[in-house]
């Protein structure tokens, strides 16, 4: 069926050439729920890396704050084609808390708090680009958006910053989290569109 | 937007099954709760459809539509179970 | 178990347009390939810009029965992205296509046997399909005892108002949870659950239970009605979404 309906455009936002390609401009912060939001508190919160061979690396709400948060300007990119261009964060370097952290693989399943998964080459996760982040535009996340603590590595489709992220472990191999076992790219990179399979 | 229900997804079944199974009794893989597939959570958004069981939220099926494949993820579904039934032939083209 | 009809993909046209709501309007669709479609029962709209951008959203369908002339009533939610388009850009002699009819569970039909009364509970747009189904109802000569209770803002947000205050095998009440009508002996408020026990069939009569409209309200009221001892069995929900 060949129906086109005219005067449909969609709803698109401003295309703008500092976007990558297929991404268009918008001024808001859409969430997408994938399940019944987790509620957990700073006193109760964690972050783990654990290696390969069982050790853990493990900071709370405050431990996490003592290894010192930082101010991050970013552009992130949504596969589902949204995009924001400098939006403020605060975090924890990922370069900082991998410091004492021994370990031979390359790749890194990041889990969350309600059982999500992503993975991520640990390549992608040093020399500055990604975050354990606590604040976004000025305030602390809220829940709906992650908080108390996200994973922030803008360079990759925003759904590798994981929401309520919990713990970084280790594995030798790259293995699909989620997204990536439905259909989605294993890496993510927007400026080569790596959005699907 | 929080989620809706399995009803929402009777299009997207019957594009890759064939047929509207919304009434069909779903078993939680997770935690054995059996209902019909209408009742499920369903979480829509333009990553895809993620669906929940309504007593555990364990996910029960996952939708992903790419510009080129629809992946369907069953494996939450322990078993679904349909009722065999009659379909009204499409009416004939009035004279 | 309910005969069906099968599921497709259609082209309609639109025959008529007009204002239901100050957000809403009535559209009937001439499907010249229609099967019919029970009460309750929805349609997927798919709108197909120039460049080939696609996107879908369901619309629960008013009307009901083998005619090929199907009646929907759409509200405009305002970052939506296809029912901007339906409400303000459609226009009559406007091709669609639609995918349907959809939806076996929220569904009613005339030749079901339970002599049980109906009940229909609906939030906002959700009166749709429950519409539907009194519709239904009213042009069956006998049947069971029908109750629609409806919570809409005011009364200028209120669907099919006249074919409303028309039925007479269905009892309506309709509460207002902004603005009440002038002379009305109920001031605004939201539903609560003393009154929605006192406006919808008690269990002791163990009625069917249809609810539809935004999540919350579907949750709420359905909480509610298990804590006034309604069989959860015989409650079925649909919920709306406000991604439109």
């Amino acid at each position: 069926m060949a129906i086109i309906n005219r005067g449909f455009g969609g709803r698109r936002g401003t295309s703008d050439p500092r976007l990558p390609p297929g991404q268009t401009l918008v001024g808001d912060w859409p969430v997408l729920t994938a399940g019944p939001t987790p509620d957990i508190s700073t006193d109760e919160w964690s972050f783990t890396i654990t290696t390969e061979t069982g050790v853990q690396h493990r900071w709370d709400w405050g431990t996490l704050h003592e290894v010192g948060v930082e101010d991050v300007v970013t552009d992130i990119h949504c596969v589902t084609h949204w995009s924001r261009l400098g939006m403020p964060w605060r975090g924890v370097s990922v370069d900082r808390l991998f410091e004492d952290v021994e370990t031979s693989c390359d790749f890194v399943m990041v889990r969350t708090h309600d059982g999500y998964t992503t993975n991520v080459p640990l390549d992608d996760l040093l020399e500055g680009q990604a975050w354990i982040a606590t604040e976004a535009d000025g305030e602390a996340l809220t829940a709906e958006h992650g908080g108390p603590a996200r994973l922030l590595v803008p360079h990759l489709y925003f759904w590798k910053s994981a929401k309520w992220v919990a713990e970084m472990r280790m594995m030798p191999t790259d293995q699909p989290g989620f997204w990536e076992q439905n259909g989605y790219h294993l890496r993510g990179d927007p400026w080569r569109e790596e959005r699907y399979w | 937007m929080t989620h809706v229900d399995g009803n929402a997804l009777a299009g997207t079944l019957v594009d890759v099954l064939g047929f509207d199974s919304t009434d069909a009794i779903g078993e939680c893989a997770g935690c054995r709760h059996r209902s019909e597939l209408a009742r499920a959570h369903a979480f829509v958004t333009a990553m895809g459809a993620i669906v929940r069981c309504e007593a555990c939220q364990g996910v029960l099926a996952v939708v992903v539509r790419t510009p080129t494949d629809v992946h369907v993820s069953l494996s939450g579904l322990a078993r679904v179970s349909i009722a065999r039934r009659v379909s009204r032939a499409p009416r004939p083209p009035s004279p | 178990m309910t005969a069906g009809f099968r599921a497709a993909w259609h082209v309609g046209r639109v025959v008529s347009r007009r204002a239901e709501t100050r957000s809403a309007v009535r559209l009937e669709i001439e499907v010249p390939t229609w099967p019919g479609n029970h009460a309750g029962s929805h349609l997927d709209i798919r709108l197909t810009a120039p460049d080939g951008y696609q996107a879908s959203r369901s619309y629960s369908i008013a009307s009901s029965g083998p005619a090929t002339r199907v009646v929907l009533a759409v509200d405009e939610v305002l970052s939506g992205e296809v029912s901007p388009y339906v409400v303000h850009d459609l226009r009559e002699g406007d091709e669609l296509e639609v995918h349907g009819p959809l939806g076996r569970y929220f569904v009613w039909t005339p030749e079901d046997p339970d002599p049980a009364p109906v009940q229909l509970i609906a939030g906002g747009s959700g009166v749709v399909p429950l519409f539907a189904m009194a519709d239904a109802r009213e042009r069956q000569p006998h049947g069971t005892d029908f109750r629609l209770l409806y919570s809409a803002r005011t009364p200028d947000d209120v669907f099919f108002a006249s074919e409303l205050g028309a039925l007479t095998k269905t009892r309506v009440d309709i509460v207002h949870t902004r603005r009440s009508p002038l002379g009305s002996p109920r001031p605004p408020g939201r539903l609560t659950q003393e009154s929605l026990a006192e406006l919808t069939f008690p269990a002791g009569v163990a009625p069917r239970i249809f609810v539809c409209g935004p999540t919350p309200f579907v949750e709420t009221v359905s909480r509610w009605l298990l804590e006034l001892g309604q069989d959860p069995a015989r409650i079925r929900t649909e919920r709306f979404g406000g991604s439109g």
